[in-house]
């Protein structure tokens, strides 16, 4: 059993003992059940990388909707200004992420962040072409969403 | 009670990222700059309402359903989006002041 499905018991075991099934029933036991085994750490061999994978998702989901947010306020700025601020274009973007699941994650979250849209990728799935609302520099996008987006999805993934 | 006065500004926001969502529809330039409003701007309104009714009924039955709902909206608008945006592009839609990269365009064409 892996400690992910362990905790997850943890969860529901305490819900159970709480008697509140709510989701922040679930959520706290899920908390309090971490903290457990992460003060068994010792018991688990292997399980240094459970709790560095936790924290990544944790600062994925994070970031992710800080980014939703940021991206939004932009697009309601440039519909209810008069002016067309946005100069679009559209480039090519070189993935690192390998496997379908990591390339599905990459390209729905780089669609949901500030200022770009995924529109493609080509067949070999090595090669993502974006949409992007203010294109002056696409170098300075490519740079921003691999050292943003998608080295946290491949951390969060491997 | 300040509760539920908190709750109806998160509802309200929600309502505004959602009106703007459609405005941008109306007033952006061209289909792939009107994505971007659709599926951000969208998301996030829908997401703030759904976030908002699961906090003020607080049962278990309206709150699973509404973070399924997030699930779900986050998965599916992204998808959406780049089949529009990409269809539109392939039946050759004018783009308006659009800068494309080199090679990007014959690789977006092919079938």
């Amino acid at each position: 059993m892996n400690l992910f499905t362990l905790n997850i018991a943890l969860a529901i075991a305490w819900a159970a003992l709480t008697g509140s099934f709510t989701l922040s029933g679930l959520a706290v036991g899920f908390g309090i059940g971490s903290g457990a085994l992460y003060l068994a750490k010792p018991l688990f061999p292997g399980s240094d990388r459970y709790f560095l994978r936790v924290w990544r998702w944790i600062k994925l989901i994070t970031l992710f909707l800080y980014e939703l947010v940021v991206s939004s306020i932009q697009v309601v700025w440039d519909v209810l200004t008069p002016t067309q601020l946005s100069k679009p274009g559209i480039i090519a973007m070189p993935l690192d992420a390998k496997g379908e699941m990591e390339v599905l994650l990459v390209t729905n979250l780089i669609s949901l962040t500030p200022g770009t849209l995924s529109l493609d990728v080509n067949e070999a799935s090595d090669t993502l072409y974006i949409h992007a609302m203010f294109a002056d520099d696409p170098d300075a996008i490519r740079k921003q969403l691999k050292e943003g987006m998608e080295r946290w999805v491949i951390e969060a993934m491997e | 009670m300040i509760g539920e006065i908190a709750l109806s500004v998160v509802v309200l926001l929600g309502g505004f990222f959602c009106f703007v969502a459609g405005l941008g529809v109306l007033r952006l330039p061209d289909v792939l700059v009107r994505m971007h409003a659709s599926t951000k701007a969208g998301t996030l309104g829908s997401g703030l309402i759904l976030i908002a009714v699961a906090f003020l009924f607080a049962d278990l039955a309206t709150v699973t359903r509404a973070v399924l709902t997030i699930v779900f909206l986050l998965i599916t608008a992204p998808v959406a989006a780049h089949m529009i945006g990409r269809a539109a592009f392939r039946s050759g839609v004018p783009t308006w002041n659009t800068k494309i990269e080199d090679g990007v365009e014959e690789n977006l064409r092919r079938r």
